[in-house]
C-alpha cells in the first residue's frame, strides 16, 4: 500500500485567564466538566469522559449504560507545559487499535503572564487514520487483498470488542 | 482556526448540518429516516444533504428502490472538518471553564 498524502494538521489557540499550571490540571483532571458533550463517539449518550493522568493512559467516554468508547492514548504527560495524546477514531467511526494509524494531539501551555496562560493545539497526522479508502481501492481494480482482510479483522476485533462491552 | 481552503471545512457550521453529519457518521440514511430523526421537514433535510454533497462531505448510492447517504468514504476529508469544529467548540468551552475558574479564584 502507498502512504496516503499528508492531510494538513488542524491548529487551535486560545488565551486563558490562569495559570499554565491551573490550565494544564483543568484541561486533564476536569476534562469533563468542560469538554462539550455533544461530540461522542459511542451509541449511548455520554456520562463523563476522561484523560487518565500518565504515558500510556486512556483517553476515552463512558456511557450512561457504562459502556465505554477510547478515543486513544496519552502520548506525553508533561505538567503544565506539555500534553500529547493519539486520536484512534477513524473514518468508519470506529476506535482503530492500530498505532500505525493513530492521528496526534498536542496540546501546548505557554504562560503568558502570571495569571494568562496561551493554549496552543495541533491534531496532526490526520492521514494516518484509515477512512475506507483502503477498502475501496481493494475492491475496485484488483487492489491489495491483504488490507481487505486486515479491515476485516479489525472490524471483527471492534465487533467483539463492542459485544464484550454490552454484557 | 485555519481554512486551508479545504472545501470541506465551513460546512459544518450549520448546527443542522452537523446533525445531519453525525447521524450519517453513525450509519447510512435516507432522507426520510434522517427527517423522523431530525425537527424538520424532507425537503429541508434534502437541501443541507446537497450542501453536503457539494462539499464533498456526503455521498449518495442506490440500495433497491430507496436511496441512502453516507460520509464520503473517499479519504478523511469528512473527518477532519467535523474534528475541526470538534476543537474550535471545544476550546472555546475549555476557555470559558478556565476563565470561570480564574475569576474564581480570585474571589477567594
Amino acid at each position: 500500500m502507498t502512504t496516503a498524502p499528508a492531510i494538513p494538521p488542524l491548529h487551535g489557540k486560545i488565551t486563558v485567564g490562569v495559570s499554565a499550571e491551573r490550565a494544564f490540571d483543568l484541561f486533564t483532571r476536569s476534562f469533563n466538566t468542560w469538554w462539550p458533550a455533544q461530540f461522542h463517539i459511542g451509541q449511548a449518550e455520554p456520562a463523563e469522559a476522561v484523560i487518565e493522568p500518565h504515558v500510556g493512559g486512556r483517553w476515552y467516554e463512558r456511557g450512561v449504560d457504562g459502556s465505554e468508547c477510547d478515543w486513544g492514548r496519552v502520548l506525553a504527560w508533561e505538567p503544565p507545559h506539555r500534553l500529547v495524546v493519539t486520536w484512534q477514531i477513524n473514518g468508519m467511526w470506529q476506535f482503530d487499535p492500530e498505532p500505525a494509524n493513530a492521528s496526534e494531539i498536542e496540546i501546548r501551555f505557554t504562560p503568558d503572564g502570571p495569571e494568562q496562560t496561551v493554549v496552543d493545539l495541533e491534531h496532526r497526522h490526520l492521514e494516518r487514520l484509515v477512512a475506507g479508502q483502503a477498502m475501496r481501492d481493494a475492491l475496485v481494480g484488483g487492489g491489495d487483498w491483504r488490507a481487505v482482510l486486515e479491515l476485516f479483522a479489525k472490524a471483527a476485533v471492534d465487533q467483539r470488542r463492542a459485544g464484550d462491552q454490552l454484557l | 482556526m485555519d481554512a486551508y481552503g479545504d472545501p470541506g471545512l465551513g460546512l459544518l457550521g450549520d448546527p443542522t448540518r452537523r446533525a445531519i453529519f453525525e447521524l450519517l457518521a453513525r450509519q447510512p440514511c435516507s432522507v426520510g429516516e434522517l427527517a423522523t430523526r431530525l425537527p424538520i421537514s424532507r425537503p429541508a433535510v434534502s437541501q443541507h444533504l446537497r450542501v453536503l454533497k457539494d462539499g464533498g462531505l456526503v455521498v449518495s448510492r442506490a440500495e433497491g428502490t430507496r436511496r441512502v447517504h453516507q460520509l464520503n468514504p473517499d479519504g478523511v476529508t469528512a473527518l477532519r472538518a467535523y474534528l475541526d469544529r470538534v476543537w474550535e467548540d471545544a476550546l472555546t468551552a475549555f476557555q470559558k471553564a478556565a476563565d470561570n475558574a480564574g475569576s474564581e479564584q480570585e474571589k477567594q
